[in-house]
Protein backbone atom coordinates (compact mmCIF):
# COMPACT_ATOMS: atom_id res chain seq x y z
CA UNK A 1 0.00 0.00 0.00
CA UNK A 2 3.06 2.71 0.80
CA UNK A 3 4.52 1.67 -2.52
CA UNK A 4 1.03 2.90 -4.16
CA UNK A 5 1.31 5.86 -2.26
CA UNK A 6 4.42 6.56 -3.21
CA UNK A 7 4.00 5.98 -6.98
CA UNK A 8 0.76 7.57 -7.16
CA UNK A 9 2.77 10.93 -5.02
CA UNK A 10 5.03 11.08 -8.17
CA UNK A 11 2.90 10.79 -10.69
CA UNK A 12 0.53 13.81 -9.62
CA UNK A 13 3.96 15.84 -9.41
CA UNK A 14 5.09 14.91 -12.40
CA UNK A 15 1.50 15.52 -14.02
CA UNK A 16 1.56 19.00 -12.22
CA UNK A 17 5.11 19.98 -13.67
CA UNK A 18 3.33 18.68 -17.11
CA UNK A 19 0.19 21.10 -16.36
CA UNK A 20 2.50 24.08 -15.01
CA UNK A 21 4.78 23.97 -18.40
CA UNK A 22 1.82 23.57 -20.75
CA UNK A 23 0.44 26.77 -19.31
CA UNK A 24 3.86 28.26 -19.25
CA UNK A 25 4.07 27.75 -22.71
CA UNK A 26 0.36 29.12 -23.42
CA UNK A 27 1.72 32.70 -22.02
CA UNK A 28 5.86 32.42 -23.57
CA UNK A 29 4.62 30.63 -27.22
CA UNK A 30 4.74 33.30 -29.99
CA UNK A 31 1.31 32.88 -31.86
CA UNK A 32 -1.82 30.98 -31.40
CA UNK A 33 -1.37 28.08 -33.02
CA UNK A 34 1.85 27.08 -31.18
CA UNK A 35 0.14 28.11 -28.38
CA UNK A 36 -2.71 25.63 -29.36
CA UNK A 37 -0.56 23.03 -29.52
CA UNK A 38 1.29 23.37 -25.93
CA UNK A 39 -2.10 23.87 -24.50
CA UNK A 40 -3.77 20.51 -25.97
CA UNK A 41 -0.86 18.18 -25.63
CA UNK A 42 1.35 19.13 -22.60
CA UNK A 43 -1.87 20.00 -20.85
CA UNK A 44 -3.47 16.46 -21.68
CA UNK A 45 -0.39 14.36 -20.86
CA UNK A 46 -0.16 16.57 -17.44
CA UNK A 47 -4.15 16.13 -17.24
CA UNK A 48 -3.90 12.55 -16.97
CA UNK A 49 -1.13 11.85 -15.21
CA UNK A 50 -2.11 13.65 -12.09
CA UNK A 51 -5.46 11.99 -12.46
CA UNK A 52 -3.72 8.44 -12.76
CA UNK A 53 -1.74 9.68 -9.42
CA UNK A 54 -4.63 10.52 -7.60
CA UNK A 55 -6.68 7.40 -8.47
CA UNK A 56 -3.90 5.36 -7.01
CA UNK A 57 -3.55 7.30 -4.00
CA UNK A 58 -7.17 6.90 -3.54
CA UNK A 59 -7.89 2.86 -5.77
CA UNK A 60 -11.31 3.11 -4.59
CA UNK A 61 -12.46 6.34 -6.71
CA UNK A 62 -9.79 4.76 -9.61
CA UNK A 63 -12.80 3.80 -12.16
CA UNK A 64 -14.76 7.03 -12.03
CA UNK A 65 -11.23 8.84 -12.68
CA UNK A 66 -10.76 6.55 -15.43
CA UNK A 67 -13.99 7.79 -17.04
CA UNK A 68 -12.90 11.43 -16.17
CA UNK A 69 -9.30 10.41 -17.98
CA UNK A 70 -11.08 8.15 -21.32
CA UNK A 71 -13.15 11.70 -21.46
CA UNK A 72 -10.42 14.29 -21.38
CA UNK A 73 -8.30 11.53 -23.66
CA UNK A 74 -11.38 11.99 -26.52
CA UNK A 75 -12.20 15.45 -26.14
CA UNK A 76 -9.35 17.54 -26.09
CA UNK A 77 -7.44 16.62 -28.97
CA UNK A 78 -11.34 17.20 -30.59
CA UNK A 79 -11.76 20.78 -29.44
CA UNK A 80 -8.29 22.06 -29.91
CA UNK A 81 -8.34 20.80 -33.78
CA UNK A 82 -12.20 22.13 -34.79
CA UNK A 83 -10.39 25.34 -33.05
CA UNK A 84 -7.15 25.32 -35.13
CA UNK A 85 -9.19 24.53 -37.87
CA UNK A 86 -11.85 27.59 -37.58
CA UNK A 87 -8.69 30.10 -36.58
CA UNK A 88 -6.88 28.98 -39.66
CA UNK A 89 -10.04 29.42 -41.85
CA UNK A 90 -11.08 33.19 -40.17
CA UNK A 91 -7.65 33.86 -41.27
CA UNK A 92 -5.47 34.30 -38.33
CA UNK A 93 -2.18 34.98 -39.57
CA UNK A 94 1.28 33.16 -38.33
CA UNK A 95 3.65 33.62 -35.55
CA UNK A 96 6.77 35.91 -38.21
CA UNK A 97 9.21 33.10 -37.68
CA UNK A 98 7.15 30.70 -39.62
CA UNK A 99 8.57 28.47 -42.10
CA UNK A 100 5.25 26.10 -43.62
CA UNK A 101 1.61 26.31 -43.70
CA UNK A 102 0.85 22.51 -44.77
CA UNK A 103 -2.79 23.40 -44.62
CA UNK A 104 -2.85 25.70 -46.62
CA UNK A 105 -0.52 23.99 -49.19
CA UNK A 106 -2.86 21.52 -49.07
CA UNK A 107 -6.31 24.19 -49.95
CA UNK A 108 -4.10 25.77 -53.03
CA UNK A 109 -3.03 22.25 -54.20
CA UNK A 110 -7.15 21.24 -54.33
CA UNK A 111 -6.96 18.58 -51.78
CA UNK A 112 -9.54 19.52 -49.59
CA UNK A 113 -12.35 20.54 -51.91
CA UNK A 114 -13.38 24.23 -51.62
CA UNK A 115 -17.39 23.09 -52.34
CA UNK A 116 -17.79 21.28 -48.94
CA UNK A 117 -19.09 23.28 -46.04
CA UNK A 118 -16.68 21.18 -43.76
CA UNK A 119 -13.54 22.66 -45.68
CA UNK A 120 -14.60 26.23 -46.77
CA UNK A 121 -11.66 28.17 -47.93
CA UNK A 122 -12.44 31.96 -47.01
CA UNK A 123 -10.46 35.11 -47.98
CA UNK A 124 -8.19 35.78 -45.35
CA UNK A 125 -7.37 38.98 -43.39
CA UNK A 126 -10.97 40.63 -43.75
CA UNK A 127 -12.07 40.93 -39.78
CA UNK A 128 -9.39 39.61 -37.25
CA UNK A 129 -6.99 41.93 -36.15
CA UNK A 130 -3.34 40.96 -36.73
CA UNK A 131 -0.54 39.44 -34.32
CA UNK A 132 0.65 41.66 -31.97
CA UNK A 133 4.67 41.52 -31.52
CA UNK A 134 5.03 41.39 -28.13
CA UNK B 1 4.96 13.12 3.03
CA UNK B 2 1.97 12.16 0.26
CA UNK B 3 0.16 15.23 1.89
CA UNK B 4 3.13 17.41 1.42
CA UNK B 5 3.62 16.51 -2.16
CA UNK B 6 0.23 16.49 -3.01
CA UNK B 7 0.37 20.50 -1.93
CA UNK B 8 3.12 20.97 -3.53
CA UNK B 9 1.53 19.58 -6.92
CA UNK B 10 -1.85 21.95 -5.80
CA UNK B 11 0.71 24.97 -5.93
CA UNK B 12 2.45 23.95 -9.27
CA UNK B 13 -0.94 23.53 -10.91
CA UNK B 14 -1.89 26.91 -9.41
CA UNK B 15 1.00 28.78 -10.78
CA UNK B 16 0.30 27.41 -14.20
CA UNK B 17 -3.18 28.72 -13.62
CA UNK B 18 -1.88 31.78 -12.93
CA UNK B 19 0.03 32.13 -16.20
CA UNK B 20 -3.36 31.27 -18.18
CA UNK B 21 -5.25 33.45 -16.52
CA UNK B 22 -2.42 35.80 -17.72
CA UNK B 23 -2.73 34.84 -21.27
CA UNK B 24 -6.55 34.87 -20.82
CA UNK B 25 -6.44 38.53 -19.74
CA UNK B 26 -3.97 39.83 -22.15
CA UNK B 27 -4.18 37.42 -24.72
CA UNK B 28 -4.06 39.59 -28.63
CA UNK B 29 -6.68 37.85 -29.75
CA UNK B 30 -9.93 36.01 -29.33
CA UNK B 31 -8.87 32.44 -30.08
CA UNK B 32 -5.97 32.85 -28.31
CA UNK B 33 -8.37 33.68 -24.90
CA UNK B 34 -10.43 30.53 -25.73
CA UNK B 35 -7.06 28.49 -25.53
CA UNK B 36 -6.20 29.98 -22.32
CA UNK B 37 -10.11 29.22 -21.22
CA UNK B 38 -9.72 25.92 -22.60
CA UNK B 39 -5.96 25.13 -20.34
CA UNK B 40 -7.76 26.57 -17.45
CA UNK B 41 -10.39 24.50 -17.13
CA UNK B 42 -7.82 21.48 -18.16
CA UNK B 43 -5.93 22.60 -14.94
CA UNK B 44 -8.72 22.84 -13.04
CA UNK B 45 -9.92 19.64 -13.36
CA UNK B 46 -7.28 17.55 -11.83
CA UNK B 47 -7.48 19.88 -8.80
CA UNK B 48 -10.78 19.10 -8.38
CA UNK B 49 -9.90 15.84 -8.23
CA UNK B 50 -7.65 16.58 -5.83
CA UNK B 51 -9.98 18.62 -3.38
CA UNK B 52 -11.94 15.40 -3.79
CA UNK B 53 -9.92 13.10 -2.37
CA UNK B 54 -8.28 15.81 0.24
CA UNK B 55 -11.81 16.42 1.84
CA UNK B 56 -13.22 12.91 0.92
CA UNK B 57 -16.31 13.91 -1.29
CA UNK B 58 -17.32 11.94 -3.91
CA UNK B 59 -19.35 14.54 -5.47
CA UNK B 60 -16.45 16.69 -6.26
CA UNK B 61 -15.49 13.84 -9.18
CA UNK B 62 -18.54 14.68 -10.84
CA UNK B 63 -18.25 17.91 -10.55
CA UNK B 64 -14.88 17.52 -12.41
CA UNK B 65 -16.64 15.72 -15.36
CA UNK B 66 -19.55 18.00 -16.06
CA UNK B 67 -16.98 20.72 -16.05
CA UNK B 68 -14.79 18.95 -18.23
CA UNK B 69 -18.38 18.58 -20.71
CA UNK B 70 -19.48 21.90 -20.30
CA UNK B 71 -15.68 23.46 -21.41
CA UNK B 72 -16.09 20.89 -23.86
CA UNK B 73 -18.98 22.50 -25.51
CA UNK B 74 -17.98 26.10 -25.18
CA UNK B 75 -14.56 25.38 -27.02
CA UNK B 76 -16.80 23.73 -29.67
CA UNK B 77 -19.12 26.25 -29.86
CA UNK B 78 -16.68 28.94 -30.12
CA UNK B 79 -14.87 27.26 -33.47
CA UNK B 80 -18.24 27.19 -34.76
CA UNK B 81 -18.93 30.71 -34.42
CA UNK B 82 -15.33 31.57 -35.67
CA UNK B 83 -16.20 29.36 -38.70
CA UNK B 84 -19.39 30.53 -39.87
CA UNK B 85 -20.32 33.48 -37.66
CA UNK B 86 -22.98 31.54 -35.33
Amino acid sequence: MAALDIIGALLVLLGSLFLFLGALGILRMPDLYNRMQTGTKATTLGNMLTLVGLGLLEPAWLPKICLIILFVLITNPLSSHALARAAHRAGYPLAAGSVTDALREDEQAGGIEPGSTACQVRDPGSDPQPEVAE
Amino acid sequence: MVDRVLILAMALAGAGMLLALIRLLRGPNIPSRAVALDVLTLITMPVMVGLAITSGRVIYLDVALVYGILSFLGVISLARYFDQGV
